[in-house]
């Protein structure tokens, strides 16, 4: 009882105190270098002929993932270490989930878009 | 017989266990905070993808008004990311610091973060009032609809992060650093680098496949 609240409320907390080796400010300053990258690519891919037209909405996709796992791995610091496990099957799950709702909406609608009757017949 | 071996086990267990795949012992308090947030961000992600998902059902049905290529400014929109980007670089730097336990340095790049979202703001309002001006508001077409549902709610967050950063700003020149404060501090900061992956999804769906 002798605890001062603050310590008190730490002790609520799940798992074990103990000081944690931090991550570097190298990681943060190349994330930002490459997602500054990524991000400059994507806007040159978009407004350019540098990629084949019908190719342009590939490029862009696979530039944002790219700069997503930029942002996944140096800034929120997701890795293959034992800390990162349960975080990255959390992740998968999450990925699951969105991929299905995005490419699932956009199936179901483009099914019925070209099922259905044209609204005015001329 | 289980306890047995429990209790027979050496003392110091090897930091070298994998603690995530159960070994190793219960893991630290930061550790299972910043789990319980990430739940959290991936929940709030979930909720983003239906969004994005109305936004790519939708992006086609302007009902006859402005389309997306009329109506954006990709210079804007190019600097919008930056201001996010570098937010999210001096948010991860100030994390750092509070991390090492300098608080005036953590209050600096505190202050930086806040003023790069809050012009990231300011940009989209601005944006998003002229859109209006011109007839082109959430009530105009299916497309614009989804467009203010969309990068509206990411604004909300970005909005909402920034008075969660006072907050947290006032508490570490209340409190200093203690270890609760240090953990609040990095929940708010994966939030942050959260919100910027968000961005990416919407100016690469959004502006640069529509604009």
């Amino acid at each position: 009882m002798t605890d001062s609240h603050e310590h008190m409320f730490d002790d609520r907390t799940p798992g074990v105190e103990e000081h944690e080796p931090t991550a570097s400010y190298l990681s943060y300053t190349a994330g930002l270098g490459l997602a500054i990258l990524l991000t400059i690519a994507s806007f040159i891919v978009s407004q350019t002929n540098l990629l084949w037209a019908p190719g342009i909405p590939v490029g862009l996709v696979v530039l944002a993932f790219a700069q997503i796992g930029v942002h996944l791995v140096f800034f929120l610091h997701l890795g293959s270490g034992p800390d990162s496990t349960n975080n990255i099957l959390a992740l998968a799950f999450g990925v699951l989930i969105v991929f299905l709702v995005i490419a699932g909406s956009v199936w179901i609608i483009a099914n019925l878009n070209s099922n259905v009757m044209p609204m005015s017949m001329p | 017989m289980t306890i047995a071996t429990i209790d027979k086990a050496p003392a110091v267990v090897s930091t070298e266990l994998a603690r995530g795949r159960g070994g190793g012992g219960p893991a630290s308090k930061r550790i299972v905070v910043a789990y319980g947030f990430w739940l959290f961000i991936l929940s709030d992600m979930v909720m983003f993808s239906a969004l994005f998902a109305a936004f790519a059902v939708l992006r086609g049905n302007t009902a006859g008004g402005p389309t997306g290529a009329e109506l954006f400014n990709l210079r804007n929109v190019f600097i919008e990311t930056m201001c996010l980007l570098l937010s999210s670089y001096t948010c991860g730097l100030g994390a750092l610091s509070a991390e090492r336990r300098r608080p005036a340095l953590f209050v600096m790049f505190a202050v930086f973060t806040f003023v790069l979202g809050a012009a990231f703001l300011f940009i989209e309002a601005t944006e998003f009032a002229g859109m209006v001006e011109k007839g082109a508001g959430p009530s105009r077409s299916g497309f614009l609809s989804a467009y203010f549902t969309l990068v509206g709610t990411h604004g909300i967050h970005v909005a909402s992060g920034l008075i969660a950063l006072v907050y947290l700003v006032a508490q570490v020149i209340a409190k200093g650093l203690p270890a609760a404060v240090l953990r609040r501090l990095l929940c708010w900061s994966l939030f942050w680098h959260a919100l910027d992956i968000v961005w990416v999804g919407v100016f690469t769906l959004v502006y640069l496949m529509g604009g």
